[in-house]
């Protein structure tokens, strides 16, 4: 027995870390793989490992060489920016450009800030958003690949070409199937598209108390509302599509409540989320490029300071 | 279930030492009794070196307002008045005195006989509750008479008891509910004819339904207590979380219970009231919990004050090789001890013997935003905004972000996932805007 330690109160604290956060949602993001790995094949493993392993190299890299401080690799969040990269592109794009994405999400998204926690931007949407822009034809592609079940069948009807989304660009939604678009036997960015998948993973963080309900249900409600007036016009599919096509889900589920870049009090939650749904759909339904939700959800980081600032918590005795 | 309304954590309860009955400790040898052992102004020694003193005699005496007496808790000797450092490690002045066998002050009555007449009139009681030197023994030691002066323009209707004991560990009211249930419900009755009001409401978290069911039987006899079960939040024994679970009144930032007609004592204050009032015995033991992950033995024990807590430590069969940090109060409030041989005073209500992990604070990482020290806090603050005021010494702006209505709870480091030191910053916050208060009113 040494000395006795002595410090302020309180002398006992929860057992949650950063660390415990950020291996549970990589553990929440595990069903979502599974599904597209069932769908996509074994090269969309192997993207996701490149897409990790990168990130966790360049962060190691720059955390030794440039901001020389402790390293922060364990920490589970490059493991977490790693998948949610690879979920966002299409299964069969090149080893090189998810590097690349690799490079741009780690160095300009996360550490050119000073690392976890600093960030203003979601590091794995600022990858994406690089990728898409730069790299039109292979990252917003128009010959998606169509979804195999590893066992079992071939789905004889799989929908091949124009992916639903694109279908929605189009404001085209024959052959559009429901139960398909739950279960992500469709064309798209192979995380995307299972809704069911994406479902669980959030139900999982919902009861180990990472997110809260605010953000994915504010964005899901609004993204619906606003999808079902215009639909009501005419000027765009089933909102139930909108909501299942993309990565409307991923997006709410797990970028958009990334709790580095979204607001500190519920209120502002909600009129983040909120925010998110009414920006995707506006993109998806009148902008040029078919998804909108990672531009909305950027758009809405950007605001996060200022909600922050306007949406004080009720203080208790004013 | 009645709660209170903002925040809050649920701390692991770890009450191992909750079914422990009540000993009594044997006198000390030697002990050292503080002169002052309140807050407000200092007590004035009545008593002279070489002088021997009784059991319950008076040895200092309050001369200003805000201030309590101080009696002898042995018959014994005064060698010397001189400073000891007390288990903050402050130098404060101090009896020491030779500990002879108990000879009580004449008309003081020692019998375990129950008292249930409450002959004195209210101004009386009040003089009593002063005279006999009873302070808060919620932790804060604030001398117990003062709340009992309601201002003319005030109006007192309801007497909240706090039996609620929300910290991890400790288990002192829980054996006074259960060992003393009639005397404190007593107590509560002489408390309610002191303020001329007609209703008390005692809350307790259900994590006691012994006590709870053991006060709500003994209740039925006295007419205007209320027994009211809370479900167990930390820090509901928070004055004004207490009052707002009990009466869903939210006292104003800045004020007293009593601008919500509450007067709020704790359960252990009431027994000693009763003991004051109605067998004139001064306030000199209390039930102290001695406990801990890896102790010998937990235990609840009747000490009287100025007994050395390293003679507690080792009766409880010394202190366990593991022992990283020694907490008087609990893990959430409670401060770390500097000198185990300081001696108790009036409200040691635990001795916590924590082990070396469990004294371990996490790992620092970077604030992650989580927004869960703004969800934790109990009075609608943030956390991490007053935080990092604090850290860039904007005193003014965390002034103006409620920097002062922090309660000190906690909530915020307990929960926070990166480890930051987020109350430790939000005091310095507050000590220094209260220095920039005092400089205001000088002015």
């Amino acid at each position: 027995m040494g000395l006795l330690k002595v410090s302020g109160s309180p002398h006992v604290q929860s057992r949650e870390t950063t660390k415990s956060i950020m291996w549970n949602v990589v553990i929440a993001l595990v069903p979502a793989l599974l599904v597209g790995i069932y769908f996509f094949g074994f090269r969309a493993l192997a993207l996701t490992l490149v897409s990790v392993a990168s990130c966790i190299l360049f962060e190691w890299i720059i955390q030794k060489f440039l901001i020389k401080g402790q390293q922060t690799i364990s920490d589970g969040s490059a493991v977490i920016t790693g998948m949610l990269l690879a979920f966002n592109l299409p299964s069969d794009i090149p080893f090189y450009l998810v590097i690349i994405g690799a490079l741009v999400a780690i160095g300009i998204g996360k550490m050119t800030f000073g690392g976890l926690g600093k960030n203003p931007f979601n590091p794995a949407l600022v990858g994406r958003v690089f990728l898409f822009l730069s790299f039109p034809t292979e990252v917003a592609k128009s010959d998606w690949p169509t979804p195999q079940p590893l066992f079992g069948s071939k789905i004889a009807d799989a929908l091949s070409g124009p992916t639903p989304l694109a279908q929605i660009g189009a404001n085209n939604q024959a052959g559009l199937n429901n139960l398909d678009m739950f279960l992500g036997s469709t064309g798209g960015s192979f995380g995307e598209v299972a809704a069911i998948a994406i479902i669980l993973g959030g139900i999982y963080l919902l009861l180990k108390k990472i997110i809260t309900w605010h953000i994915p249900v504010a964005f899901l409600a609004s993204a619906g509302i606003f999808a079902w007036i215009l639909n009501l016009c005419g000027l765009t599919v089933n909102p139930i599509y909108h909501l299942l096509a993309g990565g409307m889900m991923l997006g709410a589920v797990f970028m958009a409540t990334d709790m580095v870049t979204s607001p500190v009090s519920k209120k502002g939650q909600l009129i983040f989320g909120a925010g998110c749904g009414l920006l995707t759909i506006l993109f998806r339904c009148f902008g040029p490029m078919p998804e909108g939700v990672s531009f909305a959800i950027l758009i809405m980081n950007a605001l996060t300071p200022l909600i922050n600032k306007v949406c004080k918590p009720k203080r208790f005795g004013y | 279930m009645n709660t209170f309304k903002l925040g809050g954590v649920h701390p692991e309860e770890n009450k191992i030492a909750r079914n422990h009955s009540t000993e009594t400790f044997a006198l000390p040898q030697k002990a050292v009794v503080f002169v002052s052992q309140h807050l407000g102004a200092p007590s004035t020694p009545v008593v002279q070196k070489g002088e021997r003193v009784k059991t319950g005699q008076l040895l200092a005496k309050a001369d200003a307002f805000i201030c309590a007496n101080t009696h002898s808790p042995y018959t014994g000797v005064i060698t010397k008045i001189d400073l000891a450092t007390d288990f903050n490690g402050y130098k404060k002045p101090a009896f020491y005195i030779d500990v002879e066998q108990d000879e009580w002050e004449e008309g003081i009555d020692t019998s375990d006989s129950i008292e249930r007449d409450i002959k004195l009139e209210p101004q009386q009681i009040i003089e009593r509750i002063k005279d006999r030197g009873i302070v808060g023994l919620g932790g804060a030691a604030f001398p117990t008479h003062v709340k009992y002066m309601i201002p003319n323009d005030k109006k007192a209707e309801y007497l909240i008891i706090n039996a609620v004991e929300c910290e991890p560990y400790l288990t002192s009211d829980n054996r006074v509910l259960l060992e003393h249930s009639e005397e404190v419900l007593i107590g509560i009755e002489i408390m309610k004819k002191a303020l001329g009001v007609k209703y008390a409401k005692v809350g307790i978290e259900n994590n006691k339904p012994e006590a709870i069911a053991q006060m709500q039987k003994a209740a039925k006899d006295f007419e205007g207590t209320e027994i009211v079960p809370l479900k167990t939040k930390y820090p509901q024994g928070a004055e004004k979380q207490l009052v707002y679970a009990l009466t869903k009144r939210e006292i104003p930032s800045g004020k007293l219970p009593i601008e919500v007609g509450c007067v709020v004592n704790n359960v252990g204050t009431a027994l000693a009231i009763y003991y004051a009032v109605q067998k004139n015995r001064p306030l000199i033991d209390n039930i102290l919990t001695y406990t801990g992950k890896d102790v010998k033995e937990n235990k609840n024990l009747l000490v009287r004050v100025g007994t050395p807590i390293r003679s507690i430590i080792d009766y409880c069969g010394g202190l366990p090789e593991s022992t990283g940090k020694i907490i008087s109060g609990g893990p959430m409030m409670g401060k770390a001890i500097v000198n185990i041989d300081a001696p108790t005073v009036k409200t040691t209500s635990s001795i916590l013997v924590m082990t070396e992990k469990e004294s371990k604070r996490k790992t620092q990482t970077n604030c992650l935003r989580c927004g869960k020290c703004v969800s934790a806090c109990p009075m609608g603050l943030e956390p991490i905004q007053l935080s990092l005021l604090s850290k860039q010494h904007r005193w003014e702006e965390a002034e103006k972000e409620c920097a002062m209505d922090c309660i000190e709870c906690g909530c915020c480091l307990f929960t926070c996932p990166a480890g930051q030191p987020l109350l430790d910053l939000i005091r310095v916050a507050k000590s220094n805007i209260g220095a920039i208060r005092r400089e205001r009113s000088k002015k």
